[in-house]
């Protein structure tokens, strides 16, 4: 899968599951206090990802990722693995 | 301490309607709520009849994460509560600045309890469930839900008292302000309505087959009756007490002057005439009223042949010589469980308001025992003055409320 399809499904999920607005998804938002996606908000996420990406994450592969842009290059690896 | 407890705001989301003018107009024309739902019958079960009622659109209203934790029931109960606080002109800012509390009647929440196993089955791993599945299942998941929807900072609990649980709820939030430990309660009851939720119920066949009629399947009293319809949704009672609802130039529907209950102590399915008597007794004492001044009696009545007889024998042992009309609204409505005492209320609430007697629809034939009541097979343009609501549940709980017009 392709970088930018990678983000482009990312980003389309925020916006239809999380109902995250397009203009607040810049590479730098802070996944908590920009976004606001909470500590509940993160074990939806790990359902959203397996059923987009169809791997499970484990908790502890998330400590690093606080901004977008974390979030997107943690998703490109995983897939690319 | 005796406080006066008083109603100033009601709401109802229902299989005979979704709103208030829907409901009164549905009770008035003697309208049934009930439909055949052909996904129980692939469930195998007995009788696929249910009270049929759509499930709300939030998305727009709640945000995701309010949204993600309420059940089917809860959904219905958001609906019926903000009704409810619209006519009782409580805003957020009320509840913001001030001590609401809220006390629902529910007792079961077998939809996202059955799927999120379902996926645990399937998937090996509970950390594919995600985080709503925790927050519908719990039995408290409408009080849970909705004291976080609106910010409320009262008393905040759920009460399972299985088919009574709504009016125990409404009897709760009484006692509580009568006694001034709360001003304000938002009370009600909640009800699901899904093929999770009745398998077992249905298993022991108590459930009309009337399926090829199902509007006159549900006939409370009537001698041809073959069973109860199971049904649901929400309805929202909200009481206050008297000095607080007068101070805030709130509408004042109604004052709730008596709540009666007890528990059979007998068998765990069947009422009990003894019991049935000594709750509305109780009731009839607290409101210290004699039974003649009751001018309407909304029976819990549920097209079963032991429990329509049983509460026929209640109703007559007391009130035998003013003889009220009576009726059961399950016969438009369905058995509406969980829920059925709070909105068993608000219907009775709008006859009060609007000068009528609802009918006791699809009774045609009395048996030795409803013969003694003056049931109202049509619907009566009558003025209600006061008017009682019983509720029974499994167990041999019973509950009895009376209300009474302000003048």
């Amino acid at each position: 899968m392709q970088k930018e399809e990678i983000i482009e499904k990312i980003n389309s999920f925020l916006i239809e599951e999380f109902e995250i607005e397009e203009s607040q998804l810049v590479p730098e938002a802070d996944l908590k206090q920009a976004l606001g996606i909470d500590s509940l908000d993160f074990v939806d996420l790990i359902v959203i990802i397996e059923k987009n990406f169809g791997f499970k994450v484990k908790g502890e592969e998330m400590i690093d990722v606080r901004n977008l842009q974390d979030f997107y290059d943690y998703i490109i690896a995983r897939v690319n693995k | 301490m005796n406080n006066r407890v008083v109603i100033t705001g009601i709401g109802v989301y229902s299989c005979i309607g979704k709103n208030l003018d829907e409901v009164k107009n549905s009770l008035y024309n003697g309208v049934s709520g009930v439909g055949f739902d052909p996904i129980r019958k692939e469930f195998g079960y007995r009788s696929a009849l249910t009270g049929v009622i759509e499930r709300p659109d939030l998305k727009g209203k709640l945000d995701r994460r309010l949204r993600i934790g309420l059940a089917q029931q809860g959904e219905f109960a958001y609906m019926s509560t903000i009704e409810a606080l619209q006519n009782a002109k409580i805003d957020q800012d009320w509840l913001d600045a001030h001590e609401v509390g809220i006390l629902f009647g529910n007792d079961s929440s077998a939809e996202p309890t059955i799927k999120s196993m379902d996926i645990v089955r399937e998937k090996r791993d509970t950390a594919l469930l995600g985080s709503g599945f925790i927050f519908q299942s719990m039995n408290s998941t409408v009080t849970m839900n909705l004291s976080v929807i609106f910010k409320l900072k009262g008393i905040n609990f759920t009460l399972s008292g299985a088919c009574a649980s709504g009016s125990h709820a409404i009897g709760m939030g009484y006692v509580m302000i009568k006694h001034g430990l709360q001003n304000q309660i938002i009370c009600g009851g909640a009800q699901e309505v899904n093929a999770f939720a009745m398998g077992s119920f249905d298993a022991l066949s108590a459930f009309s087959v009337r399926e090829s009629d199902p509007t006159k399947a549900s006939r409370p009293f009537d001698r041809d009756r073959d069973g109860l319809i199971p049904s649901g949704g929400a309805a929202t009672v909200i009481l206050e007490n008297y000095e607080t609802a007068v101070k805030r130039g709130a509408p004042i529907l109604g004052e709730l002057i008596g709540y009666g209950f007890s528990s059979n102590g007998e068998h765990i399915s069947q009422s009990s005439v003894d019991g049935l008597n000594r709750s509305i007794d109780m009731a009839l004492k607290d409101a210290n009223i004699k039974p003649e001044v009751i001018d309407y009696i909304n029976a819990h009545a549920t097209s079963t042949v032991h429990g329509d007889m049983n509460e026929a024998l209640a109703i007559d042992r007391v009130f035998g010589l003013s003889r009220p009309p009576v009726s059961s609204t399950k016969s438009m409505t369905g058995h509406e469980c969980w829920m059925a005492g709070a909105s068993e209320v608000v219907y009775s609430m709008l006859m009060m308001k609007n000068s009528f007697i609802a009918p006791n629809i699809n009774f045609e034939n009395p048996d030795e025992f409803s013969a003694k009541l003056n049931i109202a097979d049509k619907t009566l343009d009558r003025n209600i003055d006061v008017f009682l609501s019983n509720s029974f549940g499994f167990g041999g709980t019973n509950s009895s409320l009376i209300i009474k017009k302000i003048k």
